[in-house]
């Protein structure tokens, strides 16, 4: 950009200082909360005790075998998740937007259904089906050594938890497939079996290598699976928090952290950079006619048979938990009892209550933060907003074990000495869970005409004044998404606050994992069946409350219309 | 009710200058050249005037706009709204007010908070924004519309409202992109009509920008004429279609056919140009004084000053018909000439004329009041 360009901008930017200040003041939040604590845990991984620049201790690590194997074990598992759980994600994603299956809402609600669940509870399930007293092993089998424990479990564990991230972004894919296309190759003669191999799956391709990376990326961070039900088989994000709790061991865990977080920033760039620029979706603007999907008998029932199998056993696993909730002893005793709900309602009541009301505080607050960030990067032309950008959803490729030790180290000194505050644990949710406000919100932004905005300016109103009438009213559907998630992973996170809390702000995650520790299955179960009525109430809490004060009223109004119609038709009806 | 004395625009003077305005974007060629949007272009509108910029896309006039409006930084030069230097004063505070292409009507306002918007902004009380409102609301025929929604508007209901929330707020200047566009051809021709008579009663000064030369001619006080960033012409609609400076300009607005030619100088009849050894002399040939004897140049001969006849008469120019297109209001030929060009040639009122066939040998006549020669 010309120089001279430059300065008028600039000079134009001085003259909305509460859109200077409010950049500032993002750029400083972003330094302090998101990058000082990542620089932290490198400087804590390759420095002695002394505090000079040393590479040995590091060195030691990446040399050491144990850690070496526990190292390629993440990784394995990372990309066998990936591959079954893209393709189950991609299996549910083609039925719900290809096919006139019947029960595709069911299906939609079933592939989305795993991300408001709490931690835990798949693992929960499989210890109650398949662990030693398991109902199928050895209620159906007999067998009493069954090894519930390493890779064969994780993986199923992991996919079904993390295919709903697949079938996110692969409906996405295809639905922004113009589906013109494929009645051009059926045209043709092309039987449908050939053009899902030559034109679907090749458009669809960029989506799947999408999906797969950001599973990865899960997988690998993953703490709550693991911790339960890797057994022997080692992975970075638990064992750099055990050598962190167990061994005191900081510099240790930083340098797992780092070596934990490499694949995962390289995932996520390959994803953000590479991928997003080779898709070559297919949007004309013009709004195609509703096509007829797929209806032959011959695909949709082998389809529908798949993906009912595949939800029926999600529905046992959930089914399972909220059974062995009111179970006397798992396995052993199957009398009807509320004694875990007493139990909990005595040791779990303090933390769920921390849990519940860091989630509503954290929640808004990375609400109006992320479409905030959305609006500028995308809105508003100024220097650095690249970096702001990026480093605003860093955060996502961050697994929450590096950014724990990051805020752990970081924040354990004045000025800014907040370790053992429920301020701590508010900033590590708003940072950790903004990417999704953003991304939202800039996806939405993309769609507004900006001469909305141009014209809200040109009367006369500054950013600021714009922002709140205009762009924040518009921008309704996004925030909401955002809140809900922001709530929700507030609600379940593990791996960053295992390393935050503190005796008085301890929450429900670590005292549930605290319950499976000393193997009271049936009270973590209805623990868990706790919080998800938690959730579920909160989510459609945030619902009214979002509807109420954001719904334009074009939307009210034309609610209203519709309802007088039926109205009036209903009458007219009646009259016949 | 009490009206609201809408001609007080005036009381201020609110005279636009453009000092050499320049737009350099950002390289996106592969030689590393600097894009040059708008190149060092010198415009004054005055008071109460409606200037149309015109040229095809590309050619700079919406980002000479932009930059107006403040929504694009100059890169060199400097805009005055007045005597007020606004160069890098924010689109918010130049008090300057906009029509938009897609209306940009805010769609979750009512029509009655829409138009209201501008006044809510500046704070005023509650009694005069209801005032104004009503008045503005009453002018554009809005009335009884307060509570509806933009998406339940026709196209042309939400142009009035886009109109009415630009002009409450009183702006000095009011700007518009394009904003007819939209419509379809009948709506169009009415709003526009209409759109010229506000701003004439108003008497904002205007600019306005548009690819349609149609629409340009017929609303404005002068038009200016861009391609690639430079202005090509600029004067009021009969100055530009009659005396056109360049071929851009002729063609552009209008249509006309280029004759090869060579200038011969002055004559007793004024300019004397030759056409396959016919000589011609024309009394209003536009501007040659740059231009030298024996030097090639072309003769600008708009459709309709031509006219066909089946014989020779005032040294006529030979052809045959190869194409008619029959228009209702008009025939159009395409007359191809012994050398290979054609021209096309306009008979209006095709009843009273004599009509023609394709293949048909004839004769163009033209008349020489008409006729322009350009480099």
């Amino acid at each position: 950009m010309n120089k001279k360009n430059r300065g008028n901008s600039f000079k134009m930017l001085l003259q909305q200082p509460i859109l200077s200040l409010c950049i500032l003041m993002i750029f400083v939040l972003l330094i302090v909360f998101i990058l000082f604590p990542l620089v932290n845990v490198f400087r804590l991984a390759f420095t002695s005790n002394e505090g000079s620049f040393d590479l040995s201790n590091f060195i030691s690590i990446a040399l050491n075998s144990n850690y070496q194997y526990t190292f390629l074990n993440s990784i394995k598992l990372g990309l066998v998740v990936a591959v079954v759980a893209a393709a189950v994600g991609y299996l549910f994603a083609f039925s719900v937007t290809r096919t006139e299956m019947p029960g595709k809402k069911f299906f939609r609600m079933m592939a989305t259904f795993p991300i408001i669940t709490p931690p835990f509870v798949l693992s929960l399930s499989f210890i109650f089906l398949f662990g030693r007293q398991g109902l199928i092993t050895k209620g159906l089998f007999g067998i009493t050594t069954a090894n519930i424990y390493g890779m064969h479990s994780l993986i199923a564990v992991q996919a079904i938890s993390f295919f709903p991230v697949a079938f996110l972004t692969l409906t996405g894919i295809l639905e922004s497939i113009d589906d013109s296309v494929e009645d051009a190759a059926y045209n043709m003669g092309a039987s449908r079996w050939h053009i899902f191999r030559t034109v679907t799956l090749p458009l669809s391709f960029p989506g799947i290598i999408s999906a797969m990376l950001l599973v990865f990326i899960q997988s690998m961070e993953d703490f709550s699976n693991p911790v339960i039900l890797a057994g022997s088989y080692s992975t970075l994000a638990v064992d750099a928090y055990r050598l962190v709790t167990g061994m005191f061991d900081m510099r240790g865990g930083a340098i797992l952290a780092i070596i934990l977080l490499m694949p995962t920033l390289l995932a996520f760039t390959l994803q953000k950079y590479w991928i997003n620029k080779k898709s070559f979706v297919t949007v004309t603007g013009k709004p195609t006619q509703k096509r007829r999907k797929l209806d032959e008998p011959h695909i949709i029932w082998p389809l529908f048979a798949l993906c009912a199998l595949i939800s029926a056993f999600l529905i046992l696993l959930y089914g399972i938990v909220l059974i062995g909730a009111f179970v006397n002893v798992w396995g052993v005793d199957f009398a009807f009892t509320l004694d875990h709900f007493k139990q909990i309602s005595i040791m779990g009541w303090a933390p769920l209550q921390n849990s519940v009301t860091i989630a509503v505080i954290s929640a808004p607050i990375t609400g109006i933060f992320g479409i905030l960030i959305a609006y500028l990067t995308i809105r508003q032309k100024f220097i650095g907003r690249r970096f702001m950008e990026f480093s605003s959803i860093l955060t996502f490729a961050i697994p929450g074990t590096v950014l724990g030790i990051g805020y752990t180290f970081t924040f354990n000194y004045p000025p800014l000495m907040l370790t053992g505050t429920a301020l701590i644990l508010v900033i590590a949710f708003v940072f950790r869970n903004i990417p999704v406000s953003i991304e939202s919100g800039q996806t939405t932004l993309l769609q507004i005409d900006p001469s909305i905005e141009s014209a809200s300016a040109i009367l006369g109103a500054d950013s600021g004044t714009t922002f709140r009438r205009i762009t924040l009213p518009l921008l309704r559907q996004p925030f909401y998404s955002g809140l809900v998630y922001a709530f929700v992973r507030a609600m379940t996170a593990v791996s960053s606050v295992i390393f935050l809390i503190s005796p008085k702000w301890n929450l429900a995650t670590a005292r549930i994992l605290s319950l499976f520790e000393s193997s009271q299955y049936s009270n973590a179960a209805a623990f868990i069946l706790v919080m998800m009525g938690a959730i579920l109430i909160a989510i459609v809490v945030i619902s009214i409350v979002v509807n109420i004060f954001l719904t334009p009223g074009y939307i009210k109004q034309a609610g209203r219309m519709e309802k007088n119609a039926r109205k009036i038709n209903q009458a007219s009806a009646k009259r016949r | 009710m009490e009206k609201v004395n809408f001609s007080e625009f005036s009381k201020y003077s609110s005279r636009v200058r453009l000092n050499g305005l320049t737009k350099q974007f950002a390289s996106l060629d592969k030689d590393g050249k600097e894009n040059i949007a708008v190149n060092n272009i010198n415009v004054e509108v005055n008071d109460g005037e409606m200037v149309t910029l015109l040229g095809p896309s590309g050619c700079g006039k919406t980002t000479t706009l932009r930059m107006i409006s403040g929504f694009e930084n100059p890169t060199r030069g400097s805009i005055y709204i007045g005597d007020r230097d606004v160069t890098t004063v924010p689109p918010n505070k130049r008090n300057i007010s906009m029509v938009f292409q897609s209306y940009a009507l805010f769609p979750h306002l009512t029509i009655y908070e829409n138009v209201a918007y501008g006044l809510k902004i500046k704070r005023l009380g509650k009694e005069e924004v209801k005032q104004r409102t009503d008045a503005a609301m009453l002018l554009m025929q809005l009335n009884g519309m307060e509570t509806r929604y933009p998406n339940q508007l026709s196209g042309g209901q939400q142009q009035r409202v886009a109109l009415a929330r630009a002009i409450i707020i009183e702006p000095r200047v009011l700007l518009f992109d394009e904003p007819l566009s939209n419509l379809d051809a009948k709506l169009r021709e009415t709003m526009r009509d209409e759109l010229r008579a506000l701003q004439k009663r108003l008497g904002i000064t205007s600019l306005y920008v548009t690819h349609d030369q149609s629409e340009a001619m017929a609303i404005s006080d002068k038009v200016i004429i861009m391609k690639d960033g430079d202005i090509m012409q600029m004067g009021s609609p009969k100055e530009v279609y009659e005396y056109p400076s360049n071929r851009f300009v002729a063609n552009f607005i209008g249509k006309t056919n280029f004759l090869p030619c060579i200038y011969g100088g002055q004559g007793n009849g004024g300019a004397v140009v030759k056409i396959n050894d016919l000589r011609y002399e024309l009394p209003q040939p536009g501007d040659v004084n740059q231009l030298k004897p024996g030097q090639e140049c072309a003769l600008s001969i708009r459709p309709e000053s031509i006219h066909l006849s089946s014989h020779n008469e005032d040294q006529g120019v030979p052809g045959i018909i190869k194409r008619i297109t029959y228009f209702g209001v008009k025939i159009e030929y395409e007359v191809e000439s012994g050398d290979g060009t054609t021209t096309m040639v306009e008979i209006y009122n095709p009843i009273l004329n004599e009509s023609f066939s394709e293949g048909d040998r004839v004769f163009m006549v033209f008349d020489r009041e008409c006729a322009r020669v350009l480099v």
